[in-house]
């Protein structure tokens, strides 16, 4: 005795509609679904080729270097020890992959995530239309997307690459769009006043504007990936994800905190490293020493705005004069 | 040819703006059709700008004034009615020939500034030539001529938060002119910048125009500034322009009682001129004129004092009735000798804030005179303070004199007062 029928209301088969939807699609679109599987494994294989190939410490100090570059010796040094932790805990290669599972999807992710963002912004249809997916998106219990994902591409690192790009978009859309949206309207009128077609506004005002919104959606994107690159252990991918679903699976404590704290200090650099980027901070690390840069930071030693002297001495013309004389007092 | 011209142009915003426009034309209030979610934000207004004049349009905030300079480049599209350029109807174009027209002929100038925070002051300086795919010498060239132009030489690689409010409008001002285009629309340009650099933005404003003579239409909310810079005024209130007028005809003459409630607030002595004030010379004296001829002139006129001019009218100076009775009682033929040439001239343009000093230090009359020292009229102490007076009684008695005489020692009193200012 179910409930609905208590109440008078007919069962809604939602579920087995969303089931034999996807049966259609396995059964009709195998083709499309195996390249995709082949093209996203392919990229996945690849970065896990080219991080494991070098020795890990040597990998780990050019991480450390390239944390020095944008950021600072005080977070390259922090960056160094984490990461000399995660090969003494013997979770390199674990982390390897899962490094290269979150930045395949981050970057598939970000591809489709800005250019959604740029049409939410401009068109208000795009933005009504994209909300309630995005929601759907964001608010569904992660697990559920592995469901699917896994009846269309089997298991393996694709489907842990598909739910995480599922799981990990919207934030790059919604702080794309608000980004755009919250560029000075006056500069985006004065872009129109002097004749700009909507490609020279979006390019040269609205993007580089909403600059740093984009990249802090790009860094929740990157955070929400690795949350997600864990829990697509439990679909087969390999990696930190695995490491944990093995812990769980054999109770072995040990191994899983091993794994946890290998996450948490891919976590912290990768957090670190973007949000450097995105809040042009990048001036701090080694990057001051390239020319554009200390053009501006020799700019920034002339005197600031309040001591500027106002009246700059204008270049009065005789045969304007009497203009003067007529307004001055 | 006109250089802007609108006829019975309306913008209202809304479902269904097309019935707002027609409810107007019955003879709906803004009220009516706001009720009905329908906003009137400009209605039926028609105004010309002559090429190389600054039109003014003043108004408090919710005039419609801001719609309406947007609606000359299009960035709103009229709702009903012609917006031409140079002949051509904003109206009727389409994108791209908006944007052209944009490109070409109109540029804009906007009250905070809007430039781009990630250029410099010479990129932001060459946006509108960027746009225009002009290239990248010739933009910088022209881009530092402007800058030069509003006295920003040598800042073209700042970044505007490096500047100052004032100076980042000048950049403001110099993207619009390295535009190069002939009108230039400007939005409460000097409205978020403090009393002093206001001040001087709009000097610098008036002296570029009179160099570079651009059309200049400019929105303000202060009367002050409209007064200040506009050739003619419009006055803006509810969506509808009130009156249309020069600062002094509005001054004057105020259209109803809006405009003149505003008008009460008005600095006189900054928007009067000595030529508007100014009272028509008696009669001149030729310097070849002998003594009693000059005797007889001054008793016909009941004057004491006359101005001696030569042939072409140029002031020589003045002649005062004893100097001019004792030469005539010596028996001298002609004035030489007695011409008072330290006579205080001053330019028909002078504000009489300026005057006053002059009024407060030469008890007698001041010369009015043309750019070719010709005089034009005269103004006495008691002129120049009935033109001020009329603040304060707002009658409409002319100023040209006539009124009862005022004894000298207040005269005197009031205008050191006013001189010591």
């Amino acid at each position: 005795m179910t409930l609905p029928m208590d109440a008078g209301i007919p069962k809604i088969e939602i579920g087995k509609w969303i089931s034999s939807f996807f049966d259609w699609l396995t059964t009709n679109l195998s083709g499309f679904f195996d390249a995709v599987s082949s093209i996203v494994g392919g990229a996945v294989d690849g970065i896990i080729w080219l991080l494991q190939a070098p020795n890990p410490i040597l990998l780990a100090v050019l991480f450390a270097l390239i944390g020095l570059v944008v950021k600072g010796w005080r977070f390259a040094l922090g960056s160094l020890l984490g990461l000399l932790l995660i090969i003494s805990m013997d979770q390199w290669d674990a982390a390897m992959q899962t490094l290269a599972l979150v930045v395949v999807s981050t970057v598939v992710a970000i591809i489709i995530a800005i250019p959604l963002g740029i049409l939410a912004a401009r068109k208000r249809a795009a933005s009504a239309a994209l909300r309630p997916i995005m929601d759907l998106m964001q608010t569904m219990p992660a697990f559920v997307w592995l469901v699917p994902v896994v009846t269309l591409f089997g298991i393996g690192v694709v489907p842990g690459v598909i739910a995480t790009i599922i799981f990990a978009l919207p934030p790059g859309v919604r702080l794309t769009e608000l980004g755009i949206r919250n560029v000075d309207h006056e500069i985006v009128e004065a872009a129109n006043a002097f004749g700009a077609t909507p490609r020279q506004t979006l390019f040269g005002v609205q993007l580089p504007l909403a600059l740093p919104t984009i990249m802090a959606g790009v860094n929740q994107v990157l955070m929400l990936s690795l949350s997600m690159a864990v829990v697509a252990g439990l679909v087969g991918a390999e990696g930190l994800g695995g490491q944990v679903t093995s812990a769980i699976a054999t109770l072995d404590l040990g191994l899983g905190f091993e794994a946890g704290i290998s996450v948490v200090i891919l976590a912290i650099f990768l957090d670190r490293l973007t949000a450097a980027i995105g809040q042009g901070k990048a001036r701090h690390g080694l990057l001051r020493y390239l020319p554009r840069k200390r053009r501006e930071e020799a700019a920034e030693e002339q005197p600031a705005a309040d001591e500027v002297v106002e009246d700059i001495p204008v270049e009065e013309s005789p045969e304007t004069l009497d203009s003067v004389a007529r307004i001055h007092s | 040819m006109k250089a802007i011209v609108a006829n019975n142009t309306y913008k209202v915003f809304g479902k269904r703006p097309e019935l707002g426009v027609a409810r107007l034309r019955e003879g709906a209030t803004r009220e009516e059709l706001r009720k009905e979610g329908i906003t009137a934000a400009v209605i039926d207004a028609s105004f010309e700008v002559d090429e190389g004049e600054i039109f003014v349009v003043m108004g408090l905030s919710g005039s419609g004034k801001s719609t309406l300079i947007r609606m000359v480049n299009g960035l709103w599209e009229p709702t009903a009615g012609e917006l031409r350029l140079y002949g051509d109807d904003i109206v009727t174009m389409n994108a791209q020939q908006l944007r052209q027209t944009r490109r070409e002929k109109v540029s804009m100038v906007f009250q905070h500034f809007a430039l781009l925070p990630h250029s410099t002051v010479g990129e932001n300086a060459a946006y509108g030539l960027m746009i225009r795919g002009i290239d990248k010498d010739e933009r910088e060239r022209k881009a530092k001529e402007a800058l030069r132009l509003v006295g920003l030489k040598g800042w073209e690689d700042s970044f505007p938060g490096q500047l100052s409010g004032g100076m980042r409008q000048r950049v403001g001002l110099a993207r619009a002119l390295a535009a190069g285009t002939n009108i230039m629309l400007m939005d409460e340009a000097f409205s978020a910048l403090d009393p002093l650099i206001k001040r001087e933005m709009q000097d610098q404003l008036v002296e570029l125009q009179n160099k570079l003579g651009k059309t200049i239409l400019f929105i303000t909310h202060d009367l002050n500034e409209a007064m200040r810079l506009g050739d003619h005024i419009a006055m803006m209130r509810d969506g509808r322009i009130v009156q249309i007028g020069t600062a002094q005809q509005i001054l004057n003459n105020p259209a109803n009682d809006f405009v003149a409630q505003f008008v009460l607030d008005v600095d006189r002595s900054r928007v009067l001129t000595a030529g508007a004030v100014m009272a028509p010379p008696v009669a001149l004296v030729g310097s070849d004129q002998g003594p009693l001829a000059v005797h007889k002139l001054m008793r016909e006129h009941q004057t004491s004092r006359l101005f001696v001019v030569d042939r072409d009218n140029r002031l020589r100076g003045a002649v005062d009735e004893e100097a001019v009775v004792a030469a005539a009682t010596a028996g001298a033929q002609t004035l030489d000798g007695i011409v008072d040439d330290k006579v205080v001239s001053v330019p028909e343009s002078a504000p009489l804030t300026n005057l006053l000093p002059l009024s407060a230090a030469n008890p007698k009359a001041l010369a009015v005179v043309d750019k070719d020292k010709r005089v034009r009229g005269v103004l006495a102490r008691v002129t120049v303070l009935q033109a001020l007076a009329q603040r304060m009684t707002n009658t409409q008695t002319d100023a040209d004199g006539s009124a009862q005489p005022v004894p000298a020692d207040t005269v005197d009193a009031a205008l050191t007062k006013g001189g010591a200012r």
